[in-house]
């Protein structure tokens, strides 16, 4: 509803195909991208001409990462699909890249678009016909129905329970602040700036521990990326198959168009993960005896967790040793598979190379063992071993996106107060905060404030 | 029967704003009243302004208004708070000598040409196929309006309690406005009640000031007018004491004649004004609360109770107050009283303060639903200008949140309606940096001069100020400061970090502990200035990043205010909205999107329907067809 923002969102279906597209308009199209895309040929994009592609990076200005590899396109008002300035980011990565350009996008002052709303605008500002007018009100509407309720609902947990507990604090902070604003001879205690000091950090703090919670959720339900390595023939194929056939819980294949992944998704525990078998590139290079290391290297950097498997019959090899390397600062689980035969493998000298990393002996093709393999990985998810990688997706993008915002006005409200400006200026910030808050809870600011006032303060003369 | 253009019912605080308003801005005005000797009579608490009603006071006085000029002249006691909390709530407070108040008020009305001033009793409206045409009054006398604005107070369906004792009447003395009351409900009007009290007033010469502390002042010259030049006059303090353990106990042990117990007041009462009863049971941990002993004038011996509102029967009344330390001697002249009255709740009004339902009928006030002088001096003069504009077939004056406190007051009671006795409290303006006591003659005075409010004279004083601020503010930003010897010194002996590079005067004033009379340290080329632009320029060098920020989400808030709907647009046939929404969008109607996304039961997602519904009706196509 708030027309002159800038929108952003992912305009490609999620799992079709390997190109993604994140869409951006509004007024600040240009300059969030500009901020966030480091061209190849060093174009400024606020420079360029309408209608035109440039090549370069996206990089996350919080920790000046390199996303992907991009494409955009530069398109500016009036002429463009909703007359506002619009900027298309065509990255080659699958859903998970797509959805990391979208978080920085966002993070950078776009607002997570409303279903349909780049249409809205199209028609809101005379670019489509009367006809459309209609699909889009059907859209609006189901997201009417499904209402702000539904999306509360989904926070899980202490989650939601959180939510209110940060918008309660605001509330009351916010209320003693406007007491005395509002109520100045009436005998409220002024904060001593230590008191006022902390309850801002409190603020902060349980926030940004939120944010980090919405980050946990964000595994629960987006998956864990889990990588699949060995050397050739150790059995990792039938490793996967069995996690596979015990689960018959095959839910996506999607073939990457740069990188010949194959992602197999099962479910542990309500976890999804996300197998990434290497045996995949493999396949194109079976001239090579050797892993190609190179590949490998990639995939593991994304990866949240790596199943090594190791052949008992044979023993720790070089070619062992070589891959231990590779994975010794990820997360990792030891598959010592083919138990079946017999054992050669010195546990101790295991253990050794790969301390505190737990081992389960299966059999793969006799499906053996595999039901301890899933519960050592739901141990080490469930008790907080396993982080995600910067990689792994968002719950909810929206929650986060209002979180977030809410998380750096705050911060604003702490930098005020350590500039020592006199207390009206930290009200400012703390309503900023606390209506970002309430886009979560779907709650509007309105009399909360003036109520608790009430509530909390005997005023009045 | 004589015939006005407009005609103001009631010369209260809002009466006398919209009768001048209409008679300087040209109508044949008949103001009437139903006690010549209460016009702009202070009922309650002998003091205006204070945290955003101060603001409303400035705003009135840069529109063109009264009430700022007519404090100036009555007060007696005056002081700025929250000092110490930023310049958006800087607010003046000042203490009335009630009687001078109601005197220079008395004598603007009278010199005032275009404008007749009666005593009379109204007793009905002659409603025409919902249009108001004619007032009659008690004695047969009745008169034609084009326009009638009804600015009654506390009077319509007006009982008084105290105690037990309940009877018909309008406060101090006042008669109550039944028959009206009865001609409004025929003509469809919703009225509810709602109530509200005020302490007892005793005598100064009963009182022991020696245990009380005192008040005084402001040393300061300040006043509310930006327009008129400051008179000396005499002063007078307040005193502040305290309620005790026995306060409570002599509360505790006749509760049961407390309202609160009783029941006898009918209606919501404001939260803001709690009784000592109330405050009592409310907050029993809390042992002692304050009163302010407020005089009510220089020539009279009342004094007020700031803080002992009570309606409990006057005996009762009596021992609260001599509880009190200094007060163990007090003697009541007129006791603490509730009183309850029919208001309209505003949801009925539009934001030009014109009825719904009935055609060329304003209220104003009280009436619809709020409290406090200056509350009700805003509406009087909006809905003065409104019918005025209106019987001049012009646009309407609807002052914007961004604009004004007098747009948010009046925005929230016709979108967000009232529950309570409305009170404007800067927490309910959330553009208040923009919105300060200091600006508000920039703000608002074109739009007074426009509507020939504001002389030429007092547009030009105002327009110089702002060319004043600009020039200085520029050449504050081109002067430059460089890090010598002597800056150094002086930025250490102000408590300020170093400097290592030159940079401008306004940047070292940007610091927190540098004033403008400070720069005088770093250079001998500071602008000289007076006090008043001295403060605009540390204001806006000093909390630029702020203002800028409000003044980027005013932009966009604007944007939707200026998405206006067009009348009589058929909500019940547009069935892509909640039940809920509709609804509500049907009872208030709001002018423009932007407050459609204020009522609260409307979504975002409705408000995007109602969007693509208004782009249909633009385009001439939809349901309307």
């Amino acid at each position: 509803m708030y027309v002159t923002d800038t929108i952003a969102a992912i305009s490609t279906a999620v799992g079709e195909g390997g190109i993604g597209i994140v869409r951006i308009s509004g007024p600040e199209a240009i300059e969030i991208v500009e901020e966030i895309f480091v061209s190849k040929k060093e174009k400024s994009l606020v420079e360029v001409d309408s209608y035109t592609a440039h090549y370069g990076q996206i990089i996350d200005p919080r920790n000046q990462q390199i996303v992907d590899e991009v494409i955009t396109l530069v398109m500016k008002a009036p002429k463009t699909y909703t007359t506002e300035d619009i900027v298309e980011i065509d990255c080659h990565g699958g859903p998970i890249v797509v959805q990391k350009i979208l978080d920085v996008v966002l993070h950078s002052g776009a607002r997570l678009a409303d279903p349909g709303e780049f249409t809205k605008r199209a028609f809101l500002n005379g670019r489509i016909d009367l006809a459309q007018a209609e699909a889009i009100i059907d859209l609006i509407r189901s997201q009417t129905e499904v209402g702000l309720e539904v999306a509360i609902d989904q926070l899980e947990g202490g989650l939601s329970k959180k939510v209110d507990q940060i918008k309660q604090d605001i509330v009351s902070l916010l209320a003693h602040l406007e007491a005395t604003i509002d109520f100045p001879e009436d005998e409220i205690e002024d904060f001593n700036p230590d008191q006022l000091g902390a309850r801002i950090n409190e603020a902060i703090k349980k926030t940004s521990d939120l944010l980090a919670t919405s980050q946990r959720g964000k595994i629960l339900k987006e998956g864990l990326e889990v990588a699949i390595i060995g050397k050739p023939n150790v059995g990792k194929s039938s490793l996967l198959n069995a996690l596979l056939r015990e689960r018959r819980a095959i839910v996506t294949e999607v073939p990457g168009t740069t990188r010949d992944v194959i992602e197999e998704v099962i479910n542990i525990d309500g976890i999804p993960l996300k197998i990434i078998d290497t045996a995949g590139i493999r396949k194109t290079e079976d001239k090579v005896e050797k892993i190609g290391v190179e590949k490998s290297e990639q995939f593991l950097k994304r990866a949240d967790l790596v199943l090594l498997v190791v052949d008992i019959n044979q023993g720790i090899t070089t070619e062992d040793r070589d891959l231990i390397k590779l994975i010794k600062d990820k997360k990792k689980v030891v598959v010592a598979n083919k138990f079946d035969l017999d054992n050669n493998l010195n546990l101790d000298s295991l253990e050794e190379l790969l301390p505190e990393t737990p081992i389960v002996k299966t059999s793969a093709i006799e499906n053996e063992g595999i039901d301890r393999l899933e519960d050592v990985i739901s141990d080490l998810v469930f008790s907080g071993d396993i982080r995600a990688s910067n990689q792994t997706l968002i719950t909810n993008m929206r929650h986060k996106n209002a979180l977030d915002r809410a998380h750096q006005r705050l911060l604003d409200v702490r930098e005020t107060f350590e500039k020592r400006l006199p207390n009206d200026f930290i009200t400012i910030d703390l309503r900023a905060a606390l209506e970002a808050v309430g886009e979560v809870t779907g709650d509007t600011i309105g009399e909360d404030i003036i109520d608790q006032i009430f509530a909390d303060f005997c005023l009045g003369k | 029967m004589r015939n006005y253009d407009i005609i103001v019912i009631g010369a209260g605080h809002a009466g006398c704003e919209a009768a001048l308003a209409s008679a300087r801005m040209g109508c044949k005005t008949l103001l009437l009243t139903l006690n010549a000797d209460h016009i702009a009579l202070m009922p309650c608490n002998p003091s205006i302004g204070g945290p955003a009603k101060g603001h409303i006071v400035r705003e009135i006085d840069a529109l063109g208004g009264e009430m700022g000029k007519n404090i100036d002249k009555a007060y007696i006691n005056i002081r700025m708070l929250n000092t110490s909390k930023g310049p958006a709530v800087h607010a003046l407070r000042a203490q009335a000598d009630k009687n001078k108040y109601q005197f220079e008020m008395t004598k603007v009305l009278q010199e005032q040409d275009n404008l007749d001033l009666k005593q009379t009793v109204v007793t009905d409206l002659i409603i025409d196929n919902h249009q108001v045409t004619e007032v009659k009054t008690i004695t047969g006398m009745d008169y034609q309006a084009s326009k009638v604005i009804l600015t009654t107070g506390t009077s319509l369906n007006g009982k008084v309690i105290i105690g037990d004792i309940k009877y018909t009447g309008g406060r101090q003395g006042e008669f109550a406005a039944t028959d009206l009351a009865e001609s409004l409900k025929e003509a469809g009007v919703e009225l509810d009640r709602f109530q509200t009290a005020t302490p007892p007033r005793i005598d100064k010469e009963s009182v022991d000031f020696s245990k009380m502390t005192i008040h005084p002042s402001s040393k300061e010259r300040i006043q509310f007018s930006f327009f008129q030049p400051r008179q000396e006059r005499e002063e007078v303090p307040c005193w502040l004491t305290y309620t005790n353990h026995k306060t409570k106990q002599v509360i505790e042990d006749n509760i049961e004649h407390s309202p609160l117990t009783t029941g006898i007041v009918e209606g919501e009462g404001p939260r803001y004004c709690p009784s000592i009863d109330r405050k009592i049971m409310r907050f029993p941990d809390k042992n002692s609360h304050q009163v302010f002993v407020e005089p009510e004038g220089l020539h009279t011996n009342e004094l007020y109770l700031n803080g002992l509102t009570t309606s409990m029967p006057e005996d009762f009344q009596a021992d609260i107050i001599r509880s009190v330390p200094g007060l163990e001697e007090a003697e009541i002249m007129r006791p603490g009283y509730a009183v309850e009255y029919d208001y309209i709740p505003p949801y009925q009004l539009q934001p030009t303060m014109e009825n719904k339902v009935v055609q060329d009928l304003y209220t104003a006030g009280q009436i619809n639903g709020t409290s406090g002088y200056e509350e009700a001096a805003a509406q009087g003069l909006m809905a003065g200008i409104n019918a005025v504009l209106a019987l001049q077939g012009k646009e309407p004056l609807i002052l914007k949140r961004s604009d004004a406190y007098i747009g948010v007051l009046i925005d929230d009671l016709v979108t967000k309606g009232t529950n309570e006795p409305y009170r404007m409290l800067t927490s309910r303006a959330e553009y208040r940096l923009i919105l300060r006591q200091d600006n508000a003659d920039l703000r608002l005075s074109s739009i007074g001069y426009r509507l020939g409010l504001i002389s030429e004279e007092q547009y030009q004083q105002v327009e110089d100020k702002r060319k004043t601020i600009a020039k200085n503010l520029e050449e504050l930003n081109n002067i430059q400061i460089t890090p010598t010897q002597k800056v150094l010194e002086a930025l250490k002996e102000l408590g300020s970090g170093g400097l290592k590079k030159p940079v401008s005067l306004a940047t070292i004033l940007e610091r927190p502990k540098i004033d403008y009379q400070d720069l005088d340290k770093f250079t001998s080329e500071v602008p000289e200035v007076n006090t008043e632009i001295a403060e605009q320029l540390e204001i806006r060098t000093k909390y630029r990043g702020y203002i800028d920020r409000q003044l980027s989400q005013v932009e966009k808030f604007k944007q939707m205010e200026d998405k206006r709907i067009p009348e009589g647009i058929d909500y019940q046939n547009l069935d892509n909205l909640r039940k809920e929404a509709r609804e509500k969008l049907e009872r208030i109607r709001p002018v423009s999107v932007g407050q459609a996304s204020r009522i609260s039961g409307v979504s975002p997602a409705d408000i995007s329907v109602l969007m693509i519904h208004l782009e249909e009706l633009k385009r001439g196509g939809g349901d309307d067809d």
